[in-house]
This record gives C-alpha cells, sequence and structure tokens, in this order.
C-alpha cells in the first residue's frame, strides 16, 4: 500500500523545494511584529528577529535598504516590514529579507524625531543652563534661510518697519530636500566665522512636516548648539516644535515672530532710555531741591547765632548803663563826702581862727610855724599872720612854758 | 558701526549713572558731573537706535572666502 515510488530529496533539493514553495506561495508580504536582537553590522546591513507572544522570525535588511532610514531601529520597536521570505540553505534557515520598514501606529518621521529628541535631549542639548542670553540690542543679524522663501521677506518686513536701523546678513540656503539640513547647519557655523554679527535667526516658512524636516536633523541641531552667536529658531508656521526650536536659544513659531524680539528689543531700549532722562531729571530735581531745603535750614542756624550776638550786645548795653549808673553814683556820693570834707576843712582852716583874733607866727626866712617857745630866740625874725595883715618882729626875750598859764 | 559697539557699555553706564544719582549720596558738584554724563549717554544711545541706515546683504563663500554681496529685498507685500 505503501509502495508509492519513493523519492530521496537531496538537502539541498528538498532545501530548493521549500525554498520554491515558500517563495512562490507567499512571495513579497507585509509583516507586524516587534524587533529584537537588532545588530547593525559594519557592513551596514541590519540583522534582527521579529517576533510576536507566539513566535520568532529572523530579519535581514541590507545597506541598501536602510540607507535611507530616518529612524533608529532598536529592540522592542513594534514594526511593519515589507520584504521577501527567504531559505538560506547553508543555515537551513528561513528569513525575511525587509526592504521597507515603518514604526507601527506612528509615523517613521515622528519616530525619528522622538528618538533624535530623545537622544539630544539626553545629551543635554536643550539644556537651559546652555541657553544664551540675546544681545541687549542686535544690530546686525544673520538669517539662514531660503531668499526664496516667505520667511525672509516677512523678517525684513518686520525690521525695515520697526528697526531699520539693523544690518541684515542672509545666509541663502536650502530649506527644504535632502541638502537643507547640511545646508544649514554649515550656514550657522559660517556666519559665526564670518562675525560682525549680534545673533543668528534661523528660519523658514510654514510647510509640511516633510518640509520642516531639515530642522529635525541631527546636523542642524548640534550647529546651533555648538553656535556661539544666540540663536534665534523660527521655523513654521504654527506650533510644531522642531529640534532646532528646541536647541535654539530662543524659539518663536514664525519668522516674524523672530523679527518682532528684536523690534520689541528696540522698544523696550527707547522706553528704558526716555525712563532714564526723567529720572536723570528727577534726581537732579530732587537733590537741587533737598540741597536747597538745607541751605534754608542752614541759614537758620547761621541766622542764630547772629542774634545771639545781639542778644550779647543788648546784654553789654544793659551792663554798660549799669555800670554808668554805678560810676555816677559813685561820683556823686564822693562829691557829696568832698565837699563835706571842704566844709570841714574850710572850718579848720587857720584863716578862720585868725577872724576870731587868734595870729599865726612863723620864723622867717625858713617859714616855721612857731608853736614853742623853744623853737625861737631873741633876735630871730617873725612874721605874724593876722585876719587881715600881717607885721614882721624882731624876738626881744624868750619867755618859756611858765608864762603858758598867764595865757 | 563704532557706536553701536560702545552701545551696551553706554548703556551700562547710563544705568549705574541713573543709579547713583537716585540714590542721593553724592555731591551736588559730581551730580552735576555725573547728570551730564547721564544726559549726554541717553542722547547717544537713543541716536543709535534711532539710526535708520540699514544694509541687507548676502552672505557668499567663493573658493573659501567670504564676501557680502547687496541683497535688493523683494517688494512689500502688496496687501497691507
Amino acid at each position: 500500500m505503501q509502495k508509492a515510488i519513493k523519492h530521496i530529496y537531496t538537502v539541498s533539493e528538498l532545501t530548493q523545494e521549500i525554498k520554491g514553495l515558500l517563495e512562490q506561495k507567499l512571495g513579497e508580504l507585509w509583516i507586524e511584529g516587534e524587533v529584537s536582537n537588532f545588530k547593525a553590522a559594519s557592513s551596514g546591513h541590519f540583522y534582527f528577529s521579529l517576533k510576536d507572544q507566539g513566535a520568532l522570525i529572523s530579519a535581514a535588511m541590507f545597506a541598501y535598504a536602510n540607507k535611507g532610514l530616518k529612524f533608529k531601529l532598536e529592540d522592542g520597536l513594534k514594526v511593519i516590514c515589507f520584504g521577501k521570505i527567504d531559505v538560506y540553505g547553508p543555515r537551513g534557515q528561513y528569513q525575511i529579507i525587509v526592504e521597507r520598514i515603518e514604526p507601527k501606529g506612528i509615523g517613521s518621521r515622528q519616530l525619528a524625531f522622538e528618538q533624535l529628541k530623545k537622544k539630544l535631549e539626553q545629551e543635554g542639548l536643550f539644556d537651559l543652563k546652555h541657553k544664551k542670553s540675546l544681545p541687549l540690542m542686535p544690530f546686525s543679524v544673520g538669517i539662514v534661510t531660503s531668499i526664496k522663501g516667505a520667511a525672509v521677506r516677512d523678517i525684513l518686513q518686520i525690521l525695515k518697519k520697526g528697526a531699520p536701523g539693523v544690518d541684515v546678513i542672509i545666509r541663502s540656503v536650502r530649506v527644504q530636500g535632502d541638502q537643507a539640513a547640511a545646508e544649514i547647519a554649515a550656514a550657522v557655523e559660517e556666519l559665526n566665522c564670518f562675525g560682525k554679527i549680534d545673533l543668528i535667526i534661523v528660519s523658514r516658512g510654514g510647510g509640511s512636516t516633510e518640509d520642516l524636516w531639515p530642522f529635525n536633523e541631527e546636523i542642524v541641531a548640534r550647529a546651533i548648539y555648538n553656535s556661539v552667536l544666540p540663536v534665534i529658531s523660527a521655523v513654521g508656521h504654527q506650533i510644531n516644535t522642531t529640534i532646532s526650536d528646541l536647541t535654539a536659544d530662543v524659539f518663536v513659531e514664525t519668522p516674524t515672530a523672530a523679527a518682532k524680539i528684536i523690534v520689541d528689543k528696540k522698544n523696550a531700549l527707547i522706553a528704558e532710555l526716555t525712563g532714564a532722562r526723567h529720572e536723570l531729571d528727577f534726581s537732579v530735581t530732587e537733590l537741587v531741591n533737598g540741597l536747597k531745603n538745607r541751605l534754608i535750614g542752614l541759614t537758620h542756624m547761621i541766622k542764630s547765632p547772629a542774634e545771639r550776638l545781639l542778644e550779647k550786645q543788648q546784654f553789654l548795653d544793659e551792663l554798660f548803663s549799669g555800670l554808668n549808673y554805678n560810676m555816677q553814683h559813685a561820683l556823686e556820693l564822693a562829691g557829696e563826702r568832698s565837699s563835706s570834707l571842704i566844709e570841714r576843712l574850710r572850718t579848720l582852716s587857720p584863716l578862720s581862727i585868725l577872724s576870731r583874733g587868734y595870729s599865726l607866727s612863723m620864723l622867717i626866712p625858713q617859714g616855721t610855724i612857731i608853736k614853742d617857745a623853744g623853737q625861737i630866740k631873741p633876735g630871730d625874725r617873725l612874721k605874724t599872720v593876722l585876719h587881715k595883715g600881717a607885721f614882721i618882729s624882731l624876738v626881744q626875750e624868750v619867755i618859756g612854758d611858765e608864762g603858758k598859764n598867764d595865757v | 558701526m563704532k557706536e553701536k559697539t560702545m552701545f551696551e557699555e553706554d548703556l551700562k553706564k547710563l544705568q549705574k549713572i541713573v543709579e547713583e544719582l537716585s540714590s542721593g549720596k553724592i555731591t551736588l558738584g559730581e551730580s552735576l558731573k555725573k547728570y551730564e554724563e547721564g544726559v549726554r549717554l541717553a542722547q547717544s544711545c537713543s541716536k543709535t537706535l534711532a539710526d535708520a541706515q540699514r544694509k541687507v546683504e548676502l552672505l557668499m563663500k567663493k573658493d573659501g572666502k567670504f564676501d557680502l554681496e547687496k541683497f535688493d529685498e523683494p517688494a512689500q507685500e502688496e496687501e497691507k
């Protein structure tokens, strides 16, 4: 019953058969699964496995196919792949040769964005501590954008109207397409090298996520991060944050907004200068007023010693008048005393005695008043003064003291 | 260009003078000097800001050398 013709395959034959069957039956296919055991070989080929809860299949993605891949393949990533089944005879293995791969549930660009964002974030490229502050007033602005785009027109227009003194140096680049990222990055470096610029605006107008893609490239992020000059990122026309936005020192939603930052700075400075002028005037007025008041105060203080001087003068005057009074009084007293003395003197005058009949004799020429007979001797000449007139006499005899009682 | 490079420095000087003056801790003579200096700085800074002479140029690179070319601004948008 079982005696059918036995065909005995060689290993190669069977493998070839299986290969034929698989390739014929399945051919090109879509497959979804989770990436595991991912390896990027030095040849540029990717080797990994796709798995789900129940099974696992090897996968290879050759360099030609993975070259344009935006995102990074990594273990755990859910993907959808397009490729074909291949049987690798030497090892008796079947695998899928992947031609295209997409992350599942999320666009590949989105994924690439998330991946790069995470990577640069971990490296610290977005850290606030690396953000440079914009100059007080940028007088010369470098713009990295396409001269054919709307961004340059918007920026120039706002600056012309609001800050017409600001010089603009444009480094024109492609802002979309494969070369754009490299050109943008180079332009940022070139403007840094060129110098004479206060800040750089990296900009382009709105567009699709695809269009804005260059601003999500690592090379642009690194150029912005390495820029010595502060960088404003102004990409797109709505809130679609790019990697360049995250890396830049300041980011705004539109090119117009970037230009307005400069205009605002200028206006703020003008206001500050006006304020400073007022403050200067105010301060000096205050100062002068303060000094005036102090001067008035001081003048009062100066006046007071003058008043004190007057007081002293008055006091002095009073003293003087007191002195005068006292002097006069003293003089009057003295006068009175002297007139009584004179009166007494008068009564004591020998002349008044003479009037009562007494006389006064003196020796001549000595003029000695004779009070004692002993003072004279016979022959002395005497002058005797009477109440009226006088006479000269010659002493005949001197009578001693015994004759006293007779007188 | 020269006055533009002096701008930040001048502005800082001015801010310092305004502070010093408003502190009221300096003599009249000094403050009048500072006031004059302050007014001069404010005027020169305002003048720099009011400057309406601008250049718009294209930075070109030829054989590794930078070169500036005049850029003709696109005409303003029609609707306004």
